[in-house]
């Protein structure tokens, strides 16, 4: 038989989250504690879920249009209106999409030619980079800097800009490194976009878990809301991961092409999930805040936790992860979660995962219970010192 | 900070002070004086525990019983409600809305103790003018946490 695969897809590099994940899977070890999750750790809220047996009860078991139920696009771009002040018009504007990742996939296929450059800020979620490759486009990474706490700067983007370059990613909040995008960052990211002529692809999945003042979209600045496409979803504000839920906002130049991949590929999103979704815009916001309240607890606890054991962290303030460095023990973040596992049970994922220049770091995640964090903050404190004792043996052989 | 104070409290009344300031992002001596002016203000009454006594050897009666009340001149229903509240077996008195007036919420040994309690001291109490006694069969939660069921995390273990 003759090779049946395509050569694109073949030469796309599998998740270094998916190694992980075997590792793990294969020791099967009920001793084994996880700070590797990238979902909430919370139900999704009952008003919400009951929402979603109630359709089904009634039998609202049946496609949606191609973009969504209108009832739910109304409440998005009310949703839109009230926290950033942007409108959206939800018949031409607005598509519901099966989670934030497919819109991703979307505005790449809508927006790329054959050779276009896109610009992915990392460390970041792993799927923008194979996405933007599948639809054809010429990856740019802007590797972002422990300095800047992981924030994009204007400057950075300069340097990477060519006249072919289309797109650029904004990731913020960001995974894995928590970092946050504040006003005069964005607006700073906005002017090169604007001098450049670049459409932006905002993915604010985690606009709502933000721990120093509010998210602002960039699509909310001057001249930016008709250059971007914003993307987020219920799955980490609602804790809803599994309703596979997310949106698009934009120009109707992009989202009509957006749409029509849509329509062919998908037809539409969950019927269920969009139900439930409706209710969780118009009855969720005390949800959001009282998970907001627990993860910012954790978040303290946490950065608390690496200061005592002098693990170097800048402040994130955004999403659930932080992302400390590992740099003083001499490894990489491969070897250093590899034994981090083996030896005290503990998983996290490397911080190369997520793009070259997390290496030297972990990711961390705290979509857990306080109880949950303190056994494994025992148990990294405890690796912690031993690595630091096999250090001082290597450089005082004799005191052995 | 006293508001996501007393919200953590509330749950975790046994959290160290040291990791309530962490969590807080307050210094610990000021959570030491926050508790300290909300004992002070009688905000917080008390910190106890939630028990299952279904798990233990102890048995116990819970009943729920409404109350239909005289309002008394000059004190409505205050003066009835204290007379009721005094009684050690009573956990609870609640002023109601709607059909009847006092919801009493009793703890006894046996039924018979808390039976007696409704017909020879309540009862006969003069502004009380009815009662109708529940008796507890099954608590499925309590003060915010579902008795019968610890949940496992299903999620995978690593994901992106």
């Amino acid at each position: 038989m003759r090779n049946p695969l395509s050569d694109v897809v073949v030469d796309i590099k599998p998740s270094g989250i998916r190694k992980f994940f075997d590792i793990v899977t294969e020791m099967n070890d009920p001793e084994v504690v996880s700070l590797g999750v990238g979902e909430p750790d919370f139900d999704t809220p009952w008003h919400i879920r009951e929402e979603g047996i109630y359709s089904l009860e009634k039998g609202r078991t049946f496609y949606t249009s191609n973009s969504g139920l209108m009832e739910l696009r109304r409440e998005i771009c009310r949703y839109l209106h009230r926290t950033q002040g942007i409108d959206y018009d939800p018949g031409k504007e607005t598509l519901i999409t099966v989670g934030g990742s497919e819109a991703i996939d979307l505005g790449l296929r809508a927006l790329i030619n054959p050779g276009d450059e896109v610009l992915i800020p990392q460390p970041s979620y792993v799927s923008y980079e194979p996405c933007a490759v599948l639809a054809g486009a010429k990856p740019v990474v802007i590797n972002l800097k422990a300095e800047n706490e992981f924030r994009l700067t204007a400057q950075e983007v300069e340097e990477a800009v060519t006249d072919r370059t289309k797109l650029l990613i904004l990731p913020f909040p960001n995974n894995p490194t928590g970092a946050i995008m504040e006003r005069e960052d964005l607006e700073a990211v906005a002017r090169v976009a604007l001098e450049h002529d670049l459409i932006v692809m905002s993915d604010e999945i985690y606009g709502e878990l933000t721990y120093k003042g509010r998210h602002i979209s960039i699509a909310s600045l001057p001249g930016m809301k008709e250059r971007t496409i914003l993307i987020n979803g219920f799955s980490k504000a609602y804790a809803m991961t599994g309703w596979r839920l997310g949106y698009a906002c934009g120009p109707e130049l992009i989202l009509r092409q957006m749409t029509k991949i849509h329509q062919f590929a998908i037809m539409c999103a969950p019927t269920t999930s969009q139900y439930a979704a409706v209710e969780a815009l118009r009855n969720g916001d005390a949800d959001i805040a009282e998970m907001r309240t627990a993860y910012n607890q954790r978040r303290r606890y946490l950065m608390d936790a690496f200061r005592r054991m002098g693990l170097e962290c800048f402040e994130p303030y955004g999403g659930f992860y932080v992302f400390p460095s590992i740099k003083q023990f001499g490894m990489t973040s491969d070897e250093f979660a590899t034994r981090f596992l083996a030896e005290e049970k503990v998983a996290v994922v490397p911080g190369s995962a997520f793009g070259a220049s997390g290496e030297g770091f972990l990711r961390i995640s705290y979509a857990y219970s306080l109880e949950a964090l303190k056994i494994a903050i025992g148990r990294l404190e405890r690796f912690v010192e031993k690595l630091r004792g096999e250090g001082r043996e290597r450089r005082n052989p004799e005191c052995t | 900070m006293r508001e996501e104070l007393l919200a953590v409290i509330e749950k975790n009344s046994r959290i160290d002070l040291k990791e309530l300031a962490v969590i807080l992002g307050v210094e610990e001596i000021d959570v030491v004086n926050e508790i300290a002016a909300l004992e002070a203000e009688g905000v917080i009454c008390g910190y106890h525990t939630l028990i299952n006594w279904d798990k233990t050897s102890i048995d116990k009666v819970t009943a729920l019983i409404e109350v239909r009340v005289a309002p008394q001149r000059g004190q409505g229903f205050d003066s009835v409600a204290e007379r009721i509240y005094k009684y050690p077996e009573v956990r609870s008195v609640y002023l109601i809305s709607g059909g009847f007036d006092l919801m009493v919420i009793l703890e006894g040994k046996t039924l018979r103790e808390v039976s007696s309690f409704v017909s020879e001291k309540l009862s006969t109490l003069d502004a009380v003018l009815s009662t109708a006694t529940h008796f507890i069969l099954k608590k499925y939660k309590d003060h915010g946490c579902a008795i019968a069921q610890k949940k496992e995390d299903e999620r995978e273990m690593i994901t992106p």
